[in-house]
Formats: C-alpha cells, structure tokens, sequence
C-alpha cells in the first residue's frame, strides 16, 4: 500500500477520535492539515505531529487532547503495520547490566535532561529490569505507577526525598514513555492489540461534560439525601440524649417515694442534617472537578441545610453562588472567576486549606454535621497536616471523603490517601456516577467505620 | 510574491540569526505560516516570546514590522483608517478665506483625497508596497464585531473606503495574532489561522535564552538562575516567572556583581522574578530555604547542585 495514502487514512480516523472527544475538526481544518502536509517531510515525526496540531488543535484545550489521542492514535497504527509484517522490534537487553541505584540515576538525568531518546530506552530497561523481579501487575496504570514509585520519581515532592525537585512536566513524560513500551511489550505478547478505549475511561477519568451525566449525578445524590436522613432518625432512635431532664426526672422518682430511680432524659432536639461540603477543583483533578461540581449542584438542589467550599491553595466558601444561580456553566463560571482559588492553574494545598478551615469553621460544626471532602488528596509534597483534619473530623458528626482517582493509584506520588483514611468514617473511590451510587449505598447501609468498599 | 522559505531550519536559523531561539513547533508553524499564507495565532502565558516572535519575523525576513496593538474599545477609526478632521477643517477655511468663489463642491472633492487620510496598522499593512510583517497584539482584548470586521480584512485583502474606493492589497502581509486568552476567540478567527501555543521554555532553551541576552553572565550562574526560576515556576504562584523575569534578574545578577545564588543574594533580588505579596511568601518559605546560606558552602539542595 502506498505509505502516503495509508498515513492519510489514517490521519482521517484520528480527526474522527478527536472528534469523538469533543475537538471541533471541521472541514477547513482537513484540508488546512493536508495542505499543511505538503509543505513539511512527513517521515519526520515532529514535523509531521506540529503541521497536524497547528492546523486543527486551535486552543489549550484542543491541544492537551491532541496530545493525549495523537501517540496513542499513531502509536496503534504503528503497531497493528508491525504485526501484520511480522516484524517484532529487537527487545532491549542492556537490563543486567545496571543496578537500580544506577538505573535510578540514570533516568534521573535522563529526566533532567528531557532526552527523549534516553528516556525511552531507560523506559524499557526499566520495564525489563522489574519484570524480571516478578513485579509487574499486568495492568499498565498499576505496572506504571509502581516502577515510578520505584525508581523514586516523585516529581515536584519537596525536600531532599528520592524525586526531589524533578520537573513535574518532564516526569510525565517519562511515564508516558513507560505507558507506551509497556503496552508494546503486551501487544508483542499477545500478538494482538489491546482494545481501544475512550479517553473518557481514564486518562480523563470523569465526564467533562457535565451535562451527559447532571441527570444521574442528581439521581444519585436525591437518593443520598432520603439516606442521610433517616440515617438522622436511626440515629436519635437508638441513643439516649445525655442531657437528663432534671423536672422529669424528679417528678418520676415521686412513683419510687423520691428515689430518682429512673433518670428521665431531655428529648434530643432533632436539627436538620448539616452538610459541609469541600471540593477540590485543581488541575490535577479538573476533569473529576467538573464532576465533583455538578456533585455539589445536585447535593444544594436536595439539601437546605448545605455549605460548600472550594480549594486550591485556600478555601473559598461558595454556598452564595450555588443558591444564587441555577445553571451549571454559569456555576462554574463563577466559581473559577470569583471563588478566591480563581487562579486554577494551581497545585492544592491540603494543609493549609484544613488550617484554614478548622481556624473559621469548624467551630460551627456539630454532631449533626456531615464532612464530605471531595479530592484526590494529592499534597504535591506540602505538609498534609493530617492531625488538624483529624480535629475537623472529630468536631463533625461522620466525615466521609469521595477521591476521583482509582484506588489503586492511592498513595502513589504525592498522593497521602492514608494519612487522612482513618479519621474518615468512609473514603470511597469515586470517577463515575456508578461510585457516587456505591457511596449512597454504603453510607445508607449505616456502615459507620466501615472503610469503604 | 517574495521569496518564501524552502525549509523549517531556515525558518529556525533564520531567527536564531536574529537573535529568538525558536523551538520545534514556532519555528515549524512560523515556517508554514510563510508558505501557505495564513496567519498565526499565538497563545501562551504572558512573557514567553510570543511578540518577541514577531519582531523575530520580522527581522529575520526583513520586513518591515506594524504592530496594531488591542485594546478594550478599539474601534475601526484606530485600526483602519481615519480621516483627518483637523487638517480638513484648516484647508476648508483657507480656502472659503482665499478663494470664496471655489465654493463647496471643490472643497469636498479635495479634502476627501490621500492627502487627508491617517492610515491605521490595519489599512498601512495592506497598502504596503513592500510585504511586512502585522502583529496584531492582544486580539482577546477587542470585542467580537472587531474581530469581525478583523476576520473580513484578513480574508479579502482589502479595505473599501466610501469616499476613495477600494484599496486592495498589493502583498500579503505575515500576520501574528496573540492573545491571552482573556475570552474564547470566534471559531471563526480560529478557523482561518494556524493555531501555536508557546510555553515556558525546557530547561536547556532558557538557558540559551537567558545566556544569549547577558553573554557575561558566568554559564554556571546562569544554569542555576534558570534552574531556580524553573522551580519556582512549579509553585502554586499567582505570576509565574516569565522569560522575561529570567533575564532581568540575569541582568540584575550581573549588576551587583553576584557570584553566586546564596541565601542573601535570592532574597535581595527575588522581587525581580515574582511580584505578588503572596507569592514571595510562598517562595520565600519553599524556595529560599533551599539556599545555602552563604556563598562559600555552594548552593544544596538544587537540581544538579554537583553536577
Ligand atoms: N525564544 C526566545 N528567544 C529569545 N528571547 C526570547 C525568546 N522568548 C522570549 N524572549 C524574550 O523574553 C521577553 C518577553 O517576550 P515577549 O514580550 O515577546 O512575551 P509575550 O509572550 O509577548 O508576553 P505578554 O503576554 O506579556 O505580551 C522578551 O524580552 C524576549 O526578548
Ligand atoms: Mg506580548
């Protein structure tokens, strides 16, 4: 087949998958890029890859997904020519001859040095180094972050630790590196190419457009509603108020000739559900915050009794905006213009957002309070502060916390998961309405302590 | 049509000549933005090179530069063209003075001519003999009826003026549009450009960058400068340091006469590279402690200390 016409085929089913993700690739766009083509080698890969972007990828946004589909698009193509030729690539084998801590080096400065060839090939060395001590999971993400973590990347974690100081940015691209040879290596194995997925699954984890999934994610949250509250009754049904009720009380024991034999309690006074809500909206988990926010939507739509925050760096109280405006892309407008973390660029601080919350609210908290945090607990190595979201926890009634990562990628990286878990009453994975539903149910099933799923 | 480029290194050449140190993708966008006629769209942070790169362009192609610099109201008076009041007004009295009897249907005829035309960016890109190079700054900050009206020039290549006629273009400006992303551009504008998005430089370009702007600046001061502003860059800042912030404090760094990046130093000149009150907090707290705190003890702690 002529390479040239194979390529454009391909380039055709590559607008359709951008397409398919939302990259407004019309017409004049097509045509721009082969336009474009004509003027540039396209056995040159940067080349071919930039004149391909500048002409249809035409905002940050379109870009980041660009990148995120283009290797993946082209890499498959790659692969599916090789096995139909039956050509296997000649595997790397330089693996016995470094030790890790030699290894650990050189990605280091591979690493520093953004030398992408290096990187590749460190890559595979590395893949091949921890196959060999039976580590690898079989599942990519997994097999990913566990050679990371091994070989101490931790990117941008402060001080002196392993990964200290390495550019966050060149990190991931090393780990794209790993991604892709570990899916070659499966492919080579399996002799077939794994199923294409859509970007939605995982790599943006969560619908980013809120409005697919605005119904289920009000579904959701109107069932959790009638749970909290009845869990309220079962509650005051069970436990006796401490507060004894000195009258009553003493106008019992007139029955037993003045002995107070039975102490008569003051009836609890039942107060609505209180609800605080605290929602992460990060980059590093700006496709689940969109998710997160129409979370919080759907929870001011069913509950009177609701505060919400945002946080990056500092928290913001929003509870005005959601009670102010009805619609959800205003919503978020507002919050990204004016919740106070308006610069969303920006990398959380857990820390500091407790201080700050436990320092102006949580006094106001109570046992009838419910703490839901709503993030990914990604510290990007900041002090997590653990033991003041303890103390918020212990002034709350029940405290529960919804991360939109899989759990399997929980305290990997900068991400101290379990130094927050045990003062939770329930911390759930949570990257699809599915999850949301799980929490429903786990929470309404009164499961107090019961650390999620 | 004037010579276009044969090659994307001579594009990058070109402007490494000049003096913009050009990464794959401006220089290959640059490159097609020649070839096929359309203009660039340009976005990124603020101080990354994305003016810089057409006044790149422009010296590299030795056209000459006009430079339509938005801003929020800018109307088409300011943009195309103008017709001016004031000399019109002079010569009408001169002439009711001197020769009353010429009357009005004379005077009208000469005061709507060339004579009494102030050409704005738009119109004087378009009427050039010579093809230049427009740089439309900031194109976020207009209003989309201007960019419309943008939209029509960039695609017809003239501009009709009631009074004289058309004017159409005798060459094809290269034209750079930036914006800041202050508000979504039309699809439309979008459309018809070749989109580039440029970043903060990777380590080893800003520090050509930064060495190419004070060459006597000592290289191993330089390294650490640009490795401190990297990492810097990484906080959660309000203002990230820009190139531009780079070598400012490379300049500022060779003023006082630094040896070296110490406590004292950073602390002294870090307002050169963030301005917010609460960014030098952040940085003073996660950056500054990183520091050796004088300079005999070599800076730790830093990426490639050592090396
Ligand atoms: N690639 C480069 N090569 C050489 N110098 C550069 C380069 N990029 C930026 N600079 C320098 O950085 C400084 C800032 O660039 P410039 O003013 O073009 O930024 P900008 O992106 O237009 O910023 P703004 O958004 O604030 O307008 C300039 O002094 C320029 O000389
Ligand atoms: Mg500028």
């Amino acid at each position: 087949m002529n390479e040239r016409s194979g390529t454009a085929a391909s380039l055709l089913s590559f607008f359709e998958e951008l397409r398919s993700e939302g990259v407004a690739v019309g017409t004049s766009e097509i045509l721009d890029c082969f336009e474009a083509l004509d003027e540039v080698v396209w056995t040159d890969p940067r080349d071919f890859r930039e004149a391909v972007a500048a002409t249809v990828a035409k905002s940050q946004e379109d870009r980041r997904i660009f990148e995120l589909l283009f290797d993946r698009h082209f890499f498959r193509a790659a692969e599916a020519e090789a096995l139909e030729q039956g050509i296997s690539e000649q595997r790397f084998d330089g693996g016995n001859r470094l030790d890790l801590d030699q290894l650990r080096e050189a990605v280091r400065q591979a690493i520093t040095a953004g030398n992408d060839g290096e990187m590749r090939d460190l890559a595979r060395l590395a893949i091949s180094a921890f196959g060999r001590r039976g580590e690898r999971s079989g599942v990519i993400g997994v097999d990913v972050q566990r050679i990371r973590r091994n070989l101490g990347l931790q990117g941008g974690r402060g001080d002196g630790a392993g990964g200290a100081d390495l550019d966050r940015a060149a990190v991931r691209e090393f780990e794209q590196h790993l991604r892709r040879e570990l899916e070659r290596a499966t492919i080579e194995r399996t002799g077939k190419l794994p199923p294409s997925r859509p970007l939605a699954e995982l790599d943006r984890a969560l619908p980013t457009s809120p409005a697919q999934d605005l119904a289920t994610v009000h579904r959701a949250v109107a069932q959790l509603k009638r749970r909290i509250a009845t869990l309220g009754h079962e509650v005051r049904g069970r436990q006796r108020s401490p507060v004894v009720d000195i009258r009553r009380t003493m106008r019992a024991s007139l029955e037993t000739g003045g002995v107070p034999l039975r102490l008569k309690h003051r009836p609890r006074r039942p107060r609505r559900p209180e609800i605080y809500v605290l929602c992460d909206v990060s980059t590093s988990v700006s496709s689940a915050s969109v998710f997160f926010l129409s979370v919080l939507h759907a929870l001011h739509d069913s509950f009177r009794k609701l505060r919400s925050f945002v946080f990056i760096e500092r928290i913001s109280e929003v509870t005005d905006v959601f009670e102010h405006e009805r619609d959800f892309r205003k919503i978020a407008e507002r919050i990204s213009s004016e919740g106070g973390v308006a610069d969303v660029s920006g990398y959380t601080d857990y820390g500091r957002v407790w201080l700050e919350f436990g320092d102006e609210i949580a006094e106001d908290l109570g046992p009838r309070s419910t703490v839901i945090v709503l993030g990914d607990a990604r510290t990007n190595g900041r002090e997590p502060h653990a033991a003041e979201f303890g103390r918020i926890a212990e002034h709350a009634g029940r405290t529960f916390w919804l991360n939109p990562e899989p759990k399997l990628y929980w305290n990997y990286g900068d991400s101290v998961m379990s130094a927050y878990e045990p003062y939770c009453d329930g911390a759930f994975e949570c990257w699809t309405t599915k999850h949301l539903e799980n929490f429903v149910n786990v929470i309404a099933s009164g499961a107090r302590g019961a650390s999620a799923n | 049509m004037p010579e276009s480029p044969s090659s994307v290194t001579e594009v990058r050449d070109g402007l490494g000549e000049v003096g913009y140190l050009a990464d794959e993708s401006a220089a290959l966008v640059s490159f097609l933005a020649q070839r096929l006629g359309k203009p660039i769209l340009v976005e990124g942070p603020a101080g990354v090179g994305k003016t810089e790169l057409a006044k790149a362009l422009s010296r590299s192609t030795g056209r000459d530069l006009i430079r339509l610099q938005c801003y929020e109201g800018l109307d088409e008076a300011k943009a195309l063209y103008e017709w001016n009041y004031r000399k019109q007004l002079l010569r009408i009295q001169a002439e009711t003075a001197d020769e009353a009897e010429a009357g009005w249907a004379g005077a009208r005829g000469d005061i709507f001519s060339e004579e009494f035309l102030l050409t704005r960016p738009l119109l004087e890109a378009i009427s050039s003999p010579e093809p230049v190079v427009l740089l439309i700054d900031e194109i976020d900050k207009t209003d989309q009826e201007f960019e419309a009206m943008l939209l029509e020039v960039l695609s017809d290549f003239q501009i009709s003026i009631p009074e004289l006629g058309r004017i159409e273009a005798k060459t094809h400006p290269l034209v750079l549009l930036t914006s800041n992303n202050s508000r979504e551009l039309t699809e439309a504008l979008k459309r018809r450009c070749l989109y580039l998005w440029l970043d903060y430089p990777e380590i080893e370009r800003e520090l050509q960058i930064v060495r190419l702007h004070t060459p006597e600046l000592d290289e191993t001061l330089a390294r650490r400068l640009v490795e401190i502003v990297q990492m810097v860059r990484q906080l959660d800042l309000k203002k990230p340091p820009s190139i531009a912030e780079s070598i400012d404090w490379a300049r500022t760094l060779l003023l006082i006469g630094a040896e070296d990046i110490d406590r004292k130093t950073f602390e002294d000149s870090m307002s050169i590279i963030v301005k917010h009150r609460s960014d030098i907090d952040l940085v003073s707290e996660r950056v500054t402690v990183k520091l050796s705190a004088g300079s005999e003890e070599g800076v730790t702690g830093l990426p490639g200390a050592g090396a």
